[in-house]
């Protein structure tokens, strides 16, 4: 099989181009030479199949970050039969030297010169054949946002593939590069004779709103703001079509399910409805709102303003021993910690890059938001639901902040702080979409994998051993539950919580699907039944702490794997339980004192 | 000599040096690829509050960062 890397610097729209030419059939595999995941997808071109691995972005083959050594190790272990050269045309005048650094190693190249709409709006051209005659290799323009440029570029690979049969392999990427001063020089000469570009550019558009956004005083409180109308926006919308998900499964169990499963054995019965259905499409009815949220969130990341939240950001995370980007990983962490822990990458001192992974899994992920928008439902009215979720969410902030503060002794660095700040960009239907869809997909993964081993075990442990009644202290979970119970009353958390709890460690989307499994009814029953069990300051305390002890296996594994050390996943584990106990018993014992 | 971060928003400079000296080479490369290259010019656009990071143009790139890094660039007028 024929294989392509895709290369380039930050921001380029390089991703965007993987998922533009991979559809939405990319998959994450493993590399020879590296210990971090990969895109890569399956390509047809030419009537060879093709597979494209999507490299990270960076600036520099001779970097010290992660990233540029994943590339560096990657282009040493692994044979290419072609790379594609991923370029911004408007910075084409300094991002060049990417492509002569690459060209120095003598793998068959492709300079794809990206954002072609934006260069064109900048009044910048270029000459691509000149171009492609000075660097001695062939030079395309495109637009990966709108497609123009796509056809081309396959046909363009499929002539290259077809005339160099045999793979290339670099033996040692760092001794093959060409010396600075000369790619230099080099850039320069090529720019002047291929590009012409104008003596102003303003983009006029991003700089007025700039002056908005990232105004002295203003700044902050317009991003505060923007934040919660968005979260008011997902739970507007979200909710009504979460009711509906709800009102279909009950109708489906009631209608359809139950006669057709009336002569079963009732342990089976008990299995299929009350064990995987029930704790399943209790999850599944968070679905709309799950999506809606990442719909919202891509749209934020490829708009350009989170960087401009790491510049209004910076000032404040310096003082924890943290920088803007950290803040920006936070925000990236409120979709899921994982990607969020990978992102840490980019940074080079490994005090700033621990410093941060010790922060994310406090970041209040989708998977939690599930159990948030689940409990408050049961236990607050819906006048106070905004306030509680917000009072979640500056606890999250809180406890990230806290832990950044007393562990900045033990990761001190001087991580230099450079950021370069993209326009703002409004991404296309299509890119909003192949996001969200990626999503859902990653999410009824997890769906099937987790949160049916989870609650098929709930509902073992809640059933067996078969003498006692159902779900009473007499099963396993109930004497689960009593062996825990020194540790949880003191924070109000009764057995039934206690469980789920014990099976949100593996992953939170299980939580939610256990307590149906646990009280064995599903919707409003289940609603109603957890309303008359539990009072408002058990479900904050319950929530209080499912929101701080450690989010879920992946990303315990994710921990280990970027730091490269057990002692710092355990130091993570421990810090986040101790603190989401602490946490959990000054509220309860807090509210109780106070008479609630 | 005039550094960076003395520059105000709003103030154009050319930038005529990088403190390697007080630069490990990485930093330098990446600040090169960003663009800061001797020649070029440069343009403060705003800088944060409680001295927060600079938000600087270079050509048609945009970058911020902290006065820590800006103290590295040599710049002439």
């Amino acid at each position: 099989m024929k294989r392509i890397a895709l290369l380039g610097m930050p921001n380029t729209g390089k991703s965007t181009l993987f998922n533009r030419l991979s559809g939405a059939s990319a998959r994450v595999g493993n590399w020879p030479g590296i210990t971090v995941d990969l895109m890569s997808a399956k390509l047809l071109i030419g009537g060879d199949i093709a597979e494209l691995i999507d490299l990270p972005g960076i600036y520099d083959l001779h970097g010290f970050s992660d990233d540029e050594q994943v590339v560096r190790h990657f282009l040493s272990n692994n044979e290419v039969d072609l790379v594609y050269i991923v370029l911004n045309a408007t910075q084409i005048d300094r991002q060049l030297s990417l492509a002569l650094q690459i060209r120095s190693l003598g793998i068959p190249s492709m300079l794809l010169l990206n954002m072609q709409d934006e260069a064109k709006r900048a009044g910048i051209t270029i000459d691509t054949p000149r171009m492609a005659e000075q660097i001695n290799m062939p030079v395309l323009q495109l637009s990966a946002k709108y497609g123009n440029g796509c056809p081309e570029l396959l046909q363009k690979a499929a002539e290259i593939l077809h005339k160099n049969k045999e793979k290339t392999s670099v033996d040692d990427v760092a001794k093959r590069l060409e010396a600075d001063n000369q790619i230099e020089a080099e850039m320069q000469s090529i720019v002047e004779n291929a590009v012409q570009i104008p003596t102003t550019l303003n983009n006029d558009t991003s700089d007025k709103i700039d002056k908005v956004l990232l105004h002295p005083w203003l700044g902050l409180p317009i991003f505060i703001l923007a934040t919660l109308l968005l979260f008011q926006f997902i739970f507007t919308v979200g909710a009504p079509l979460q009711d509906a998900m709800a009102w279909l499964f009950d109708t489906v169990r009631s209608n359809i399910l139950e006669p057709l499963l009336s002569t079963a054995p009732s342990w089976l019965h008990g299995l299929l409805l009350d064990g995987i259905y029930n704790g399943v499409s209790t999850v599944a009815a968070f679905v709309p709102i799950i999506v809606l949220f990442f719909l919202v969130m891509s749209m934020v990341e490829d708009s350009g303003y989170l960087s401009r939240a790491a510049f209004l950001m910076d000032a404040f995370m310096a003082k924890l021993g943290l920088d803007g980007r950290g803040f920006v990983m936070v925000l990236m962490g409120f979709g899921c910690n994982v990607p969020a822990l990978m992102g840490t990458r980019v940074m080079r001192a490994k005090g700033m890059r621990l410093l941060t992974m010790l922060t994310i899994p406090f970041s209040l992920c989708s998977a939690r938001l599930q159990i948030f928008v689940f409990i408050i439902a049961v236990l607050f009215k819906p006048s106070q639901a905004a306030w509680v979720m917000f009072s979640l969410y500056m606890m999250s902030l809180f406890t990230i902040f806290l832990t950044a503060l007393l562990f900045k002794g033990q990761y001190k660095n001087n991580e230099p702080f450079i950021l370069e700040l993209p326009p703002y960009r409004f991404p296309t239907a299509r890119q909003i979409w192949l996001r969200g869809w990626q999503e859902v997909r990653h999410f009824l993964v997890r769906a099937s994998k987790f949160i049916i081993f989870g609650v098929v075990m709930v509902w073992l442990l809640t059933n067996f051993p078969s003498n006692v009644p159902a779900a009473s202290a007499g099963t396993y979970a109930g004497q689960i539950g009593a062996f825990f119970s020194p540790f949880l009353d003191p924070i109000g958390i009764d057995t039934q919580l206690a469980i789920a709890l014990i099976f949100g460690f593996v992953a939170k989307e299980i939580v939610i699907g256990s307590l149906a499994v646990i009280y064995g009814l599903q919707g409003d029953a289940l609603m109603t039944q957890m309303a008359q069990n539990l009072d408002w300051v058990q479900g904050m305390s319950f929530m209080l702490f499912s929101l701080i002890y450690t989010p879920c296996l992946s990303t315990i594994a994710t921990l280990k794997t970027e730091s490269n050390s057990s002692a710092f996943m355990w130091v993570s584990i421990i810090w986040s339980i101790a603190l989401a106990w602490l946490v959990s018993f000054m509220f309860y014992q807090g509210a109780r004192l106070l008479g609630f | 000599m005039n550094l960076l971060h003395n520059l105000e928003s709003g103030d154009f400079a050319i930038i005529s040096g990088i403190n390697a000296a007080n630069a490990e080479q990485s930093l330098c490369k990446r600040l090169m690829a960003l663009g800061f290259r001797v020649g070029k010019q440069i343009e403060v656009m705003r800088k944060a509050s409680f001295n927060g990071p600079l938000h600087v143009r270079i050509g048609s790139t945009d970058i911020i960062l902290r006065e820590s890094e800006a103290k590295l660039i040599q710049i002439s007028h």
